[in-house]
This record gives C-alpha cells, sequence and structure tokens, in this order.
C-alpha cells in the first residue's frame, strides 16, 4: 500500500526519530545503562509489592481456612434430612459449596487426629452433632455475609452456625492495607521515574543546546526539536519497564522453591504467580507513560527557553 | 521579494540598532550590505528570518507580513530562506554530509531524496569528497562553504549571508563571492552583508549602505 506523502514524511520523521535516539543511548551506554537500572528498579518495587498482595490473596483463597461457615445441625435429624439441609443450602447464591459431616464421619476424624481411641470408645453414643461446612464466595463484603448468616439461621433444624468472620475481617483489612501501602508506594516511585527521567532530560537538552539552536536557525519546527527527547523518554521508560519485568520474572523464579515448600507445610498446592500477559504489559506501558511524562515536563521546561542567536 | 517599511529595533537597554529604515530588495536581486560595525547590518539581516522581530514598522518576505506571523509558522519562512554565518554555525560532532543534510532531515524530505540533493549540494560547493569527515578537520574555507551548501541544500528563493568572507584570505573570499554569484543567475535572490569593499566594488552589484540604522 502506498502512503500519501505527507504521512510518509512524517512516518519517516518518527521513524528515523526513533531509531537515532536508540542509537544515542547506545552510544553512553554506561550512563543509560544506569538511568534505565534506576528505573527499572523503581518500577520493580511496587510492581513487587502488589503481586505479593495478589500472590497474599491467592494463598489465603487457596487455603483451606478461607471464608466458610459451620452449621451445626440438631442431633435428631434422620439421614435423608441432613442431606436435604445441605442441599438446600448448597442452592444458595452465595455458597460455593457445602461438605456435610456426619457424626460417624466426625466421629472417626476426631478419633484419628486425638489419639483417643480408647477413650471415645467408652462413650455409650456419639456426642457429635452432624455439621454442613459451607464454602462462601470469593469477595462477599461484611454486610453480605451477615445476611447469609442470618439466613442459615433461619433454617429449619440448624442449631448453631459459626463463622471464623474476625479472622475473615483481619485478612480483608490486611490486604486493605497492603493494598493501600502498595499503591502509595507505586506513587512515589512513580514519581522518581518522572523525576529521573525529566532530569537526565534536562542535561540532555543542555548538552544538545548548539544542535537545538541550528535547528531552530534553519527551520526545525518545535515538535521536531521536540521529537528525539521525548523518543529518549519513552525508551528510557520502555526499556526500564523491560528491567522491572525481567527482575519481578527472576524474584518470582528464586522464591518459587522456598514458598512451595512453606505452602506444602500448610498442606497447599500454592505456587507464586508472575506478572503474567496483562501484568507484564501494564508494566512496559506504565513504563513508556511515565518516561514521557518526565521528558514532556523537562522539554517544555528548557526548550522554549533556547532560541537562536 | 525583501521590503523594509521605517523598520526601527530598540534593545533593551535603549540601544537603537535600526532608526526608520526603508528599504526594497527585488526578486532574484544580488544585493551587498555595507556599513561600520554597529550601523545596523546584522540586525537588518536578522530580521528577515525573524530572529528578531522588529519595534517599530512593517517586514514584508514574499508577500508575507511578518509581523502577522503566528509563532508555529516562522519555521516555514526560516525554510525558504538560507542563512549563512560568519562562524558557520556547523555541528562539529556530525559528519559534513550530516550538516548538510539537517534542512532537509527537518523538512521531512524521503531518504531517497536527501542523499541526492546533499550530494549537488555538496558538488556544487565543491566538497564532494569530503562528505565523511568531521567540520573540525576542514579549513576555514571549506568549513564556510559546507555552510553554503547547507543553506542552498533546499533550494531556497532567498540566500542571507552575514560577513560570509570575514575571516578568510582575498582568493578564497573571491571564490566564496563567486560561489553566491552563481546560485544568483538561476534566479535566487542573495542578499550579503559584507566589509570587503574591494572585492565588492569589483564585483558591480547593486550596494545598500547603512549608518546609524538608516540608508545612508
Amino acid at each position: 500500500m502506498k502512503l500519501p506523502i505527507a504521512l510518509q514524511g512524517w512516518v519517516s520523521q518518527h521513524t528515523r526519530a526513533a531509531i537515532a535516539t536508540l542509537g544515542a543511548l547506545r552510544l553512553r551506554l554506561v550512563s543509560s545503562m544506569m538511568t534505565t537500572a534506576v528505573i527499572g528498579i523503581a518500577l520493580a518495587l511496587p510492581a513487587g509489592f502488589l503481586l505479593l498482595v495478589d500472590n497474599l490473596e491467592a494463598a489465603t483463597t487457596q487455603h483451606d481456612g478461607s471464608p466458610q461457615a459451620s452449621l451445626f445441625l440438631t442431633n435428631d435429624l434422620t439421614d435423608e434430612r441432613q442431606q436435604a439441609i445441605a442441599a438446600q443450602i448448597e442452592n444458595l447464591s452465595t455458597i460455593e459449596r457445602v461438605e456435610l459431616i456426619t457424626p460417624e464421619a466426625a466421629l472417626a476424624e476426631f478419633q484419628r487426629v486425638s489419639g483417643m481411641q480408647e477413650t471415645l470408645s467408652l462413650l455409650a453414643q456419639n456426642p457429635l452433632p452432624p455439621v454442613v461446612v459451607a464454602r462462601l464466595s470469593d469477595g462477599l463484603n461484611g454486610s453480605a455475609v451477615d445476611e447469609l448468616m442470618g439466613t442459615f439461621k433461619t433454617l429449619d433444624g440448624v442449631a448453631e452456625v459459626r463463622l471464623d468472620r474476625l479472622w475473615l475481617e483481619r485478612l480483608e483489612a490486611v490486604m486493605q492495607l497492603a493494598n493501600r501501602g502498595s499503591a502509595l508506594i507505586a506513587l512515589l516511585l512513580g514519581l522518581t521515574v518522572v523525576l529521573v527521567v525529566g532530569n537526565t532530560i534536562r542535561l540532555d537538552i543542555e548538552n544538545r543546546r548548539a544542535e537545538i539552536e541550528i535547528s531552530k536557525l534553519i527551520g526545525g519546527t518545535d515538535a521536531f526539536v521536540r521529537r528525539p527527547f521525548l523518543y529518549t523518554g519513552m525508551w528510557y521508560g520502555l526499556i526500564g519497564g523491560s528491567l522491572a519485568t525481567l527482575l519481578l520474572g527472576l524474584s518470582v523464579f528464586i522464591l518459587s522453591g522456598p514458598t512451595g515448600r512453606l505452602a506444602a507445610l500448610y498442606g497447599s498446592q500454592f505456587q507464586p504467580l508472575g506478572l503474567g500477559l496483562s501484568g507484564t504489559l501494564t508494566m512496559l506501558a506504565s513504563g513508556i507513560a511515565l518516561g514521557l511524562l518526565g521528558a514532556g515536563i523537562a522539554v517544555s521546561r528548557h526548550l522554549a527557553e533556547i532560541e537562536p542567536r | 521579494m525583501i521590503r523594509f517599511d521605517s523598520v526601527s529595533k530598540r534593545y533593551p537597554g535603549g540601544n537603537e540598532a535600526l532608526r526608520g529604515l526603508n528599504l526594497h530588495i527585488n526578486h532574484g536581486e544580488m544585493v551587498f550590505i555595507t556599513g561600520a560595525s554597529g550601523a545596523g547590518k546584522s540586525t537588518f539581516l536578522r530580521m528577515i528570518p525573524l530572529l528578531e522581530r522588529p519595534s517599530q514598522g512593517n517586514v514584508m518576505v514574499d508577500g508575507v507580513n511578518l509581523a502577522g506571523l503566528r509563532r508555529g509558522r516562522i519555521p516555514f519562512l526560516r525554510r525558504r530562506i538560507g542563512m549563512i554565518f560568519q562562524d558557520h554555525r556547523l555541528l562539529n560532532d556530525r559528519s559534513v554530509f550530516d550538516n548538510v543534510a539537517l534542512p532537509l532531515v527537518l523538512a521531512g524530505r524521503p531518504y531517497a531524496d536527501v542523499g541526492r540533493r546533499v550530494r549537488a549540494a555538496l558538488d556544487k560547493v565543491g566538497l564532494l569528497n569530503k562528505e565523511k569527515a568531521s567540520p573540525v578537520t576542514l579549513s576555514g574555507g571549506e568549513q564556510q562553504r559546507v555552510g553554503i551548501a547547507r543553506a542552498v541544500v533546499t533550494r531556497p528563493p532567498v540566500i542571507l549571508a552575514d560577513e560570509p568572507t570575514g575571516n578568510l584570505d582575498p582568493a578564497l573570499s573571491e571564490e566564496i563571492m563567486q560561489l553566491f554569484e552563481q546560485f544568483n543567475q538561476v534566479g535566487v535572490t542573495t542578499v550579503i552583508a559584507s566589509h570587503d569593499l574591494s572585492l565588492i566594488e569589483r564585483l558591480g552589484h547593486r550596494q545598500i549602505h547603512l549608518s546609524e540604522g538608516r540608508v545612508a
């Protein structure tokens, strides 16, 4: 396909600026690497915290201590009646799944875990009630859980309902704190990236004063003069973002072994999650956006000052 | 092509470089601007590509009143004016080729076109064999010719030169002036500020003598 001449010129100007600025970064390899390393670390830290929070959430919901309610039924129910109640609970929309633990099964489990077989065999009858363990859907908030507990209590044949609600609320609060903290760190380190890129570009503008002056003198538009600096900022952000992605991937890889062992001790299959495709793209996009923002600020502040003599 | 109507320029601090200058340079003319230092030659030249704006009066270039030119349009005015400086104003960290190519690059010319035009301009000033050299390795006369190649590579309708032979010996100065005459012969309006009165006399083009910011 043949592009119109003006568009061809535009495309070629941008391609040229993009390639030339990348080449210029390679010429100053050591200083560009240090700048991108700072950006990479500044991007990796908040992303790492967010990833940590995500992983904690994933780990705790996968673990069997996740939001679940224990409904103790009355002792006088037939097996059919117990199953009917369990089915009734399972049909609620906010319930993920239910498990019915009959008194016999509960006793067997208790014997196995406690090691008090002989003592227990002395009991004339099984004192344990049937229990329905209901796993709540993910992401229920406090009031939804309250409402659910109310529903449970009105059910026929349910003697008592217990929810480890304090645990749930504490976890929620910790997650909120961690999320808020990560957002704050992300904000501060994002600002760091903008400042680092801005300062680097400012020095770059200072070093290329003669070139800028001559370009303006012989008819370079503001856009033309601005372009290489904006592309430089974009490259810093993109390369820094790639470096951050790499650092996080490496960290997840290094931590996955010990994490797996720790999870295994809790009887969980949990494996730490990496950034994934969308996370990687978000990281690169934020790198580019912050780099461009830093360069844009430096350019708008310092380029107008340079006028040809 | 270039018309000044009672143009004055007063710098901050009270120095008056131009005082009601009136002059008109026709399309395709070759004109020498003479006068003592401080007579306003440089200020006059700098107003044409809007490196300075007049304090009073109007400057018209190619039928456009520069007073009404928006800031964003200034680059397009400058692209139609080839400027040559006494100190060359070359980029020393770039090759001769890249220096001459700069006006084409910033005008967004296609790449193939750039190489062809740069070589034609370098050929015209006799520096085709130096395209890969760095400007600092060239002599003063050669650097000036690189500056000229850069000014004419876009084939502008106007060339302005501020003391282009200021640092050159008489033989080189003559060569440079002949180059300007060649451009003028193909229809380029050429305005040269110069001190070199004997050379100017010999060439025999129109002279405008400035004194205290006016045509004397």
